[in-house]
């Protein structure tokens, strides 16, 4: 179980005068003209419970890349806690961070991330590697994960090899690979095109009912949301507007813009 | 009347004494700087290059430049373009060149890309080195020479000193600049999986710098070429020291052999080196793709 709470980010030199405001309750033009900092996150907070799909949801600018990139500290929050299983990572030293890296939270990117100069069967065994495995086991380990997401044929291809959508079927089985109970999956499929897109969906769903995950997925598509999330959170601007499933979402939109967001999406159907 | 509106400034006197009393004070420890360098590398380099039988060489460089470009052509017309140099008559001339060039660089490289590595990491690093880089690069060749010369006196070591120096920063910016560059979401996805200083650096910022960590080695090899010819003035043996007697005898034939020969090393050596910055992946791709192509 994943808790945010409370977090403020602000990105610039003077931070604390920023942050300062963003609490105060300056708008973002205001923050910006005084101190030159941008506000990315203001007051953010809700929970993610264990074994569901929680979907991030707004437009580019909305602050959610870099809302999930909190939960494994590749960005550090200007204010607020982030706690995983009750215990506030914020706190962790540099080595026990690296074991949450290691055994609790993966994650797939947008662009894949993958070693192109490493095979498939090795960028899946990435994370097994760095845990210190040798070949041998890492590939053992590596190759069921490559066969639950079709690829097993293309061990040994290199990712320039492969078509986009395969890319980041190895980007999720070297995220699946390592075990961690959490997945981070920032915008992982919005690089595909409209029906690979739709495959990997169905893919994540099939996994997910065999293994449970907590997974956060970050997307700015409605329809992916939909598909995909048992809850959903909406950002605008740095702000958290609403946190519900979708049907809650479409009966009781929390403003007008989330109804934007859910008309245009039954338009859409 | 002219007025002299300059102030009288002199620093060349006190620099002198300065250098002088480093020399008297430190004496003993340059010496022995210059003897270990002397007796571990440059020695027996020169050892290895003029020791060898030249087939032997001409066959070590062919099948380098086979296994960096994969040509055959290229890599036998660089063996009969060496075979040339010892045509002239400057074989023995073109290794001891070779060597001393071969023991710059790798003095270079043995003190450029870890720079290079922690400046990329640093910021503060980075910005300390940058100017001390940018006068390194802008100082005329032969002002190396001057310290090199007044530190450890004429002879190879002041030679490879200066060629060090002289070659150094393109390496050592291009490897910056090249682990700089790669690509952020790469980088973000090694330390999302937990990976160390050490594992980022030796599974993705070195092998994806790999381009531009090559290209400062060609660079600096060239550079090295130069400097090695350069530094016939303070002693360094070679190709420079005929260039060097063509020049004061008025022998412009003797210097133009010379010239050729440096020329021919030149480009035979700026090839090799560039035929490595191309990935193993990438000559794969064009052999496969030169097969028919399975893709």
């Amino acid at each position: 179980m994943i808790e945010v709470k409370n977090v403020y980010k602000v990105f610039g030199a003077n931070e604390k005068l920023a942050l300062k405001m963003a609490i105060d309750g300056s708008n973002k033009k205001e923050i910006l003209l005084k101190s030159g900092c941008t506000v990315g996150l203001r007051d953010v907070s809700f929970s993610v419970a264990s074994s569901e799909i929680f979907v991030i949801m707004g437009l580019s600018g909305s602050g959610k890349s870099t809302l999930v990139r909190h939960f494994n500290r590749l960005i550090e929050p200007s204010a607020g806690a982030i706690e995983i299983d009750g215990e506030n990572i914020l706190n962790l030293s540099n080595s026990q961070l690296t074991q949450l890296h290691r055994k609790k939270i993966s994650m797939v990117f947008q662009s894949f991330g993958l070693l192109p100069h490493w095979s498939v069967v090795d960028n899946v065994a990435y994370g097994l590697y760095i845990q210190g495995y040798k070949k041998a086991v890492a590939h053992e380990k590596a190759l069921p994960w490559l066969e639950a997401v079709g690829l097993e044929a293309y061990a040994h291809q290199y990712p320039d090899e492969l078509s986009g959508g395969m890319r980041q079927r190895v980007g999720l089985a070297r995220a699946l690979a390592v075990d961690t109970d959490i997945v981070l999956m920032d915008e992982a499929f919005s690089a595909l095109d409209p029906l690979i897109r739709c495959e990997m969906q169905d893919l994540l769903l099939t996994l997910q009912a065999k293994l449970k995950k907590t997974i956060v997925f970050i997307t700015h598509d409605i329809e992916e949301a939909v598909k995909l999330s048992e809850r959903i959170a909406i950002l605008h601007d740095g702000e958290l507007i609403q946190v519900d499933t979708p049907e809650q979402m479409i009966s009781n939109p929390a403003n007008s813009y989330v109804e934007q967001f859910f008309k245009k999406y039954r338009n859409g159907n | 009347m002219t007025v002299n509106i300059f102030v009288p400034m002199e620093f060349s006197s006190s620099l002198n004494e300065w250098i002088n009393s480093v020399v008297e004070t430190h004496g003993n420890f340059l010496h022995s700087v210059s003897a270990v360098l002397l007796k571990n590398l440059l020695l027996p380099i020169e050892k290895l290059f003029t020791g060898s039988p030249p087939f032997l060489i001409i066959s070590l460089i062919g099948l380098i430049a086979f296994l960096g470009s994969r040509k055959w052509m290229l890599s036998i017309g660089f063996m009969l373009s060496i075979y040339f140099i010892g045509c002239l008559g400057l074989w023995e001339k073109t290794m001891q060149t070779l060597a001393l060039m071969g023991s710059s660089l790798i003095l270079t490289i043995v003190i450029g890309i870890p720079i290079g590595i922690l400046m990329a990491s640093n910021k503060q690093v980075s910005k300390i080195a940058t100017p001390i880089l940018d006068v390194m690069q802008t100082f005329p060749l032969f002002v190396y020479m001057l310290p090199a010369v007044m530190l450890f006196s004429i002879g190879k070591v002041p030679a490879v000193m200066a060629t060090v120096i002289y070659s150094i920063p393109p390496l050592i910016r291009l490897t910056e600049l090249g682990i700089r560059e790669v690509n952020h979401e790469i980088q973000e996805a090694a330390k999302s999986f937990g990976a160390s200083y050490w594992q980022l650096l030796r599974w993705v910022n070195l092998p994806l710098a790999r381009p531009a960590i090559m290209t400062g080695i060609n660079q600096a090899t060239m550079m090295a070429l130069a400097m090695t010819v350069v530094a016939s003035m303070i002693g360094a043996n070679g190709l420079g020291e005929d260039i060097l007697g063509g020049l004061t005898n008025l022998d412009f034939g003797k210097g133009a052999a010379a010239g050729v020969a440096v020329v021919i090393l030149a480009i035979v050596i700026d090839r090799i080196t560039q035929s490595f910055g191309q990935s193993a992946r990438a000559k794969r791709t064009r052999v496969m793709g030169a097969a028919g192509g399975q893709k």
